[in-house]
């Protein structure tokens, strides 16, 4: 199976193409990766040559899409890291239960896991009656899917393991019902999400959080990119608002890092200073 | 000889005692940096990092994203991240799917590594219950890599060995005790 290897010259092609005919930018993102990714969807798709490959996308808008979806890594499961969502219940939830309206943002979330595990939290802690969960990606695909809440019923078991590491004290199964090898999650929970695409490369800011969650998102991106990133997130963070990022991702190199306290070890910033 | 090399040691069950001897062997000025991908399965979540360098005497560091890589510095692969490298010679993390239903994956970082070092890299595969590393070390030997597989009739559980040297006419096959001599000859 050791078919043709693109060059990087190639693939600085393909999305100089993609920007020029799409709209889409992913010259900044981290190379290594993206390389990887296009290299597999090429032996995938059992092209014969770049040239083929390169006049596919040129010529053919659903298989752009289906490029987007597979090159973007859409891995995500829900209350990943327990400690984490540990902090957001105990630490972090308590502090957002003084708003009269909570306002949350899932960047990059796929689909959707985290969000409803947001969503569950929310509601044990009664506040989800006063709170908007908004969960954007990229890739219209995932964004889809994360709207229907269904998700394989194999993964359950795991889930609820985190569930209960992360705190959880009821019977974890009480939020879907299963039917054969899928859970539907509870409608309860969807009521209060809104899911659209963004392009964190290019789109803008399109409201006020008091926290923004984008874990496993930045390692994708060149360091340049990461900090456009970080002040669309700056701007679109209240002050005294909470940043959440990926358990190997931090805040310490971007450049508004000095107006943000780190919570405990875990890998949540607090917004402590408006912009100086 | 060409400066720019890496060490990249793939390793899974029943590696970790030979990858400490190895280590600890290579001393402190060995002239490359070293890039350790271990299956962890959740079994060390933070303490093997602290392990290694009581057991190796050697700088370790997790690795993070956008790290450059240096010389005297015995790199890990931090749990559930696929490690690849960068034309800067620079680290990128990866949170996709797993390979060889491993995250991190040794295919994934040999790969990576033998696109960005070449002939540089040396890519050394151990003891393991899994085909994980044996496609990797083709490549690597595709692009000029240096290859190095423990003997897999001394490897604690042979197959991973095993699996490499089916697929790859590799440079040496070296016994468990005979590894951390090959590894340290390497950085003269």
């Amino acid at each position: 199976m050791e078919g043709y290897q693109l060059q990087s010259e190639e693939v600085q092609l393909l999305l100089n193409d993609i920007y020029t005919q799409y709209g889409y930018d992913f010259t900044e993102y981290s190379k290594a990766s993206l390389q990887r990714r296009i290299q597999r969807l090429f032996a995938l798709d059992f092209f014969p040559s770049f040239a083929e490959f390169r006049y596919r996308l040129q010529n053919d808008g659903p298989y752009f899409r289906r490029f987007v979806e597979e090159i973007t890594v859409n891995v995500t499961e829900m209350l990943r890291d327990p400690s984490f969502y540990r902090t957001i219940r105990t630490t972090i939830l308590p502090v957002l239960s003084t708003y009269p309206f909570i306002r949350i943002w899932h960047a990059g979330c796929s689909t959707g896991e985290e969000v409803y595990s947001m969503a569950i939290l929310l509601k044990e802690a009664d506040l989800l009656h006063k709170s908007l969960l908004y969960g954007t990606d990229i890739n219209p695909q995932v964004i889809e899917r994360a709207r229907k809440g269904i998700f394989p019923v194999s993964q359950m078991q795991k889930y609820s393991e985190n569930y209960i590491q992360a705190g959880g004290l009821k019977d974890f199964s009480s939020y879907y019902t299963a039917n054969y090898h899928l859970a539907k999650f509870d409608s309860a929970l969807q009521g209060k999400m809104m899911f659209s695409t963004h392009n964190l490369v290019s789109d803008f800011s399109f409201n006020a959080f008091q926290l923004i969650l984008c874990r496993n998102v930045l390692i994708y991106f060149e360091r340049e990119l990461q900090t456009k990133v970080f002040r669309l997130f700056d701007h679109s963070l209240e002050n005294f608002g909470y940043l959440a990022l990926g358990s190997k991702e931090s805040l310490r190199f971007a450049p508004m890092a000095a107006r943000y306290r780190q919570i405990g070890r875990e890998k949540i910033w607090r917004k402590v200073d408006e912009q100086g | 000889m060409n400066k720019d090399r890496l060490l990249v040691i793939g390793g899974s069950a029943g590696s970790l005692h030979v990858i400490v001897t190895v280590l600890a062997a290579l001393g402190k000025d060995y002239p490359m940096p070293v890039l350790v991908v271990l299956h962890r399965n959740g079994i060390f979540e933070s303490n093997l990092e602290e392990l290694l360098a009581s057991r190796t005497g050697q700088k370790i560091r997790e690795v993070e994203e956008k790290d450059l890589l240096q010389a005297g510095v015995v790199y890990i692969c931090p749990a559930d991240y696929h490690v690849l490298l960068e034309r800067d010679r620079s680290f990128s993390l990866d949170y996709s799917e797993r390979v060889n239903f491993s995250r991190p994956s040794i295919d994934v970082s040999f790969r990576s590594a033998a696109d960005v070092y070449g002939e540089g890299l040396v890519a050394l595969l151990l003891s393991g219950g899994n085909a994980d590393g044996a496609e990797g070390m083709a490549y690597v030997k595709q692009r000029g890599g240096f290859t190095i597989v423990q003997d897999p009739v001394t490897a604690e559980v042979p197959y991973m060995p095993q699996q490499a040297l089916l697929r790859v006419g590799v440079d040496v096959v070296a016994a468990t005790g005979e590894l951390p001599a090959v590894v340290s000859a390497l950085g003269r």
